[in-house]
């Protein structure tokens, strides 16, 4: 494990525990710079990011605000389910308890239901998402751009596995160009409460700050006990970044 | 034997025809194997002094072209694949000029430079006698998934390799692999006085339980050791190839140097010379966009291609200290790879002195984005890439500059730079 604190340039509205679960086994394709986007912005609106990575057996931060986790390899999978299936229980009840938390590719899929594999073996997950999730011979890859609560969101997808929703899951957003969850069926991702489980790499955060801000104002109320005193901000980069991804992905629309 | 003959005939036409149009270099093969599917194993089925496949996912290009330089130097007729078309085909094509009707190449050696794919496609045709395995980082472009799939095929290379590997003995996927091999191994490495730089030359993301195993270097086994910035030693446990001062600044091209040293000293065996190789390698010109220089307005322009994490972090490293006005372009053509995720995988925290002048590129704005979360300021964000050329050229007149690029981006500008400053013509070079 290890701990960084990162303070806010004026004085600080409180201390935001954030915990980045498994950040060398799952974290592929940038999802690092999801954690960085989200401890860069929470000091930003003016408070105290306490980034916590947490490695296979560390001690389980039960205190944490906020939680974010990647897409990994088969080897990386194999390597963290020891450690979730112990730390599995404190985070289902934290996720009903409404714990913010964002949970990418391998890391949705782990927070599913349980993954069936192309041999036909079954592997259980956490179940905090009501998704069920299957192998597949056909990769789902490319560019993809949603219509989501938060807005349009922009983002990168590359998985394999092939997710459907459960009765009455409400899912991250309607695909507006890309694959999503399945491929068929329109839908990306999944939300339940604060938990946002999605296939979008890109990574997700930087580019879509919408996102983390609905992250942070859950985190920071939990953190002091007092609504979220976001500072006003503009994100031109980012905006531009994401309206030129969209008009590319779908026009004018 | 007629069929071949056609065949090569065929290609040789194809080829001619290519070349007049100013077309790919896969399709003269493509047309040889249409007509002679065994061409390729046939064509090298006379050459005796060693085929070797140089494999990894970066310094691939460096590599062969050093070891190709050292061989040559030592008296030998060397075949090669041109620089960076590391494909079957690629490969086919280059030789069909050199081929006669025999349709048996005429030459001591052939090294060949080929993706870990493509090393497949080669090894199912024509079995290698050498192959030299360098590295495993991931690869942005998308068609390796998992870097467990990548070190898996350069373990099937090394597996199907019949007299002998070399393998980098700081790359644990690397090392895992050629210790599984029944062939003799010649290892290369840093030498121990230098093994705090090894974060420089590997993806750190991906190396997490490997502990760093202390190996024995045994005869014909060889560890760099640098001098200083520019001058290094290869060291063997016999002889000393050195000191080689490089054309090519940096870590990277001296662990290639070693690397391609090493593999020519087993090739060569009792012909090796180490004043010859010595030699050699300090006249290997850097191959292109690897810190190309191109001179705008009196002061040096340097083009560096940047395809992946690993290669962006050894070129930051390689290149970040000395002070130059800096312009970053960044495309997402497949040529590029679509995803430009893995630029969160990169620290640029050595441009936050100087800022970046410039970034441009279809993603122009997700690079200064990118920047802004390292707190590295960006001058200006100019998508257009001729556009954003001319204001960086004009802004910064009297320093020299570097633009780190991806594939696609580097061709236009590379295009805009020919026509505008004379510079001159260049290949079909394919992204690797
Ligand atoms: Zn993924």
């Amino acid at each position: 494990m290890s701990t960084e604190v990162l303070e806010p340039a004026g004085p600080s509205k409180g201390t935001i525990t954030l915990v980045h679960l498994y950040p060398r086994e799952m974290s592929i394709y940038g999802d690092r710079g999801n954690t960085h986007a989200l401890a860069s912005r929470i000091r930003r609106h003016g408070y105290t990011a306490e980034v916590v990575l947490h490695d296979p057996g560390d001690d389980f931060r039960h205190d944490a605000h906020l939680f974010m986790g990647g897409g990994g390899q088969d080897s990386g999978q194999a390597r963290v389910e020891a450690d979730l299936g112990a730390v599995g229980p404190t985070l289902q009840a934290m996720a009903r308890d409404g714990v913010p938390m964002l949970v990418i590719c391998g890391m949705y899929q782990l927070f599913g239901n349980s993954f069936h594999t192309v041999t036909g073996q079954v592997l259980p997950g956490l179940g905090i998402l009501d998704v069920t999730t299957r192998g597949n011979d056909r990769r789902m890859i490319g560019p993809v751009c949603l219509e989501t609560e938060y807005g349009r969101v922009v983002g990168y997808e590359n998985h394999s596995g092939s997710t459907v929703l459960g009765e009455g899951q409400q899912p991250f957003g309607r695909v507006l160009s890309g694959h999503g969850n399945n491929g068929e069926d329109g839908l990306e991702g999944a939300r339940t409460l604060n938990v946002i489980g999605t296939y979008l790499h890109g990574p997700l955060l930087p580019a879509n700050p919408m996102v983390s801000d609905a992250l942070i104002a859950v985190a920071a109320e939990r953190a002091t006990g007092r609504p979220f005193e976001p500072e006003p901000m503009s994100d031109p980069l980012a905006d531009e970044a994401r309206e030129r991804q969209v008009r590319r992905l779908i026009g004018h629309r | 034997m007629l069929r071949t003959a056609a065949a090569v005939v065929a290609g040789k036409t194809a080829r001619a025809l290519a070349r007049r149009r100013g077309g790919g270099s896969a399709f003269p093969g493509l047309v040889a194997e249409r007509i002679q599917p065994r061409i390729l194993r046939r064509s090298l089925s006379c050459v005796r002094g060693g085929i070797v496949v140089v494999s990894g996912t970066n310094g691939k290009t460096t590599t062969t072209k050093m070891l190709v330089a050292v061989l040559r130097a030592h008296g030998r007729s060397v075949f090669t694949n041109p620089t960076g078309s590391n494909f079957t085909r690629g490969v086919l094509s280059e030789m069909l000029p050199q081929l006669p009707l025999s349709g048996r190449l005429v030459s001591d050696m052939v090294v060949v430079e080929l993706d870990e794919a493509h090393a497949m496609r080669f090894i199912d045709e024509v079995p290698p006698t050498h192959a030299l395995l360098l590295n495993v980082a991931r690869d942005q472009l998308d068609r390796f998934a998992e870097i467990d799939h990548t070190a898996a095929l350069l373990a099937r290379l090394g597996a199907a390799s019949t007299e002998g590997v070399v393998a980098n003995a700081d790359d644990p996927f690397i090392a895992r692999a050629a210790d599984a091999v029944d062939v003799p191994v010649r290892w290369f490495g840093l030498d121990a006085s230098i093994a705090d730089r090894l974060p420089e030359l590997t993806e750190h993301d991906a190396r997490f339980d490997d502990e760093p195993v202390t190996r024995q270097y045994g005869p014909g086994d060889a560890r760099l050791r640098p001098v200083d910035e520019r001058v290094f030693d290869i060291v063997f446990d016999d002889v000393t190839v050195g000191p080689v001062t490089l054309r090519q600044r940096g870590l990277a091209a001296m662990i290639n140097a070693t690397a391609a040293t090493t593999t020519a000293r087993m090739l060569l065996g009792e012909a090796f010379d180490a004043a010859t190789a010595a030699t050699a390698l300090a006249a290997v010109q850097p191959p292109f966009g690897r810190g190309e220089v191109i001179i705008v307005d009196g002061q040096p322009l340097e083009l560096v291609l940047v395809k992946n994490p690993a290669g962006f972090g050894v070129a930051l490293s390689t290149y970040g200290t000395t002070p130059v006005a800096t312009m970053i372009a960044i495309n997402d053509n497949d040529a590029d790879g679509r995803d430009v995720s893995w630029l969160y995988d990169v620290s640029f925290a050595s441009l936050r002195e100087r800022g970046v002048a410039v970034t441009s590129g279809m993603r122009a704005y997700d690079m200064a984005l990118r920047l802004h979360y390292d707190d590295v300021h960006t001058g200006q964000v100019v998508p257009d890439l001729d556009t954003a050329l001319d204001a960086f050229t004009a802004g910064h007149p009297d320093e020299p500059k570097r633009i780190f690029c991806t594939y696609t981006a580097m061709m236009a500008l590379r295009r805009t730079l020919a026509a505008r400053h004379g510079l001159a013509q260049f290949g079909e070079d394919g992204p690797q």
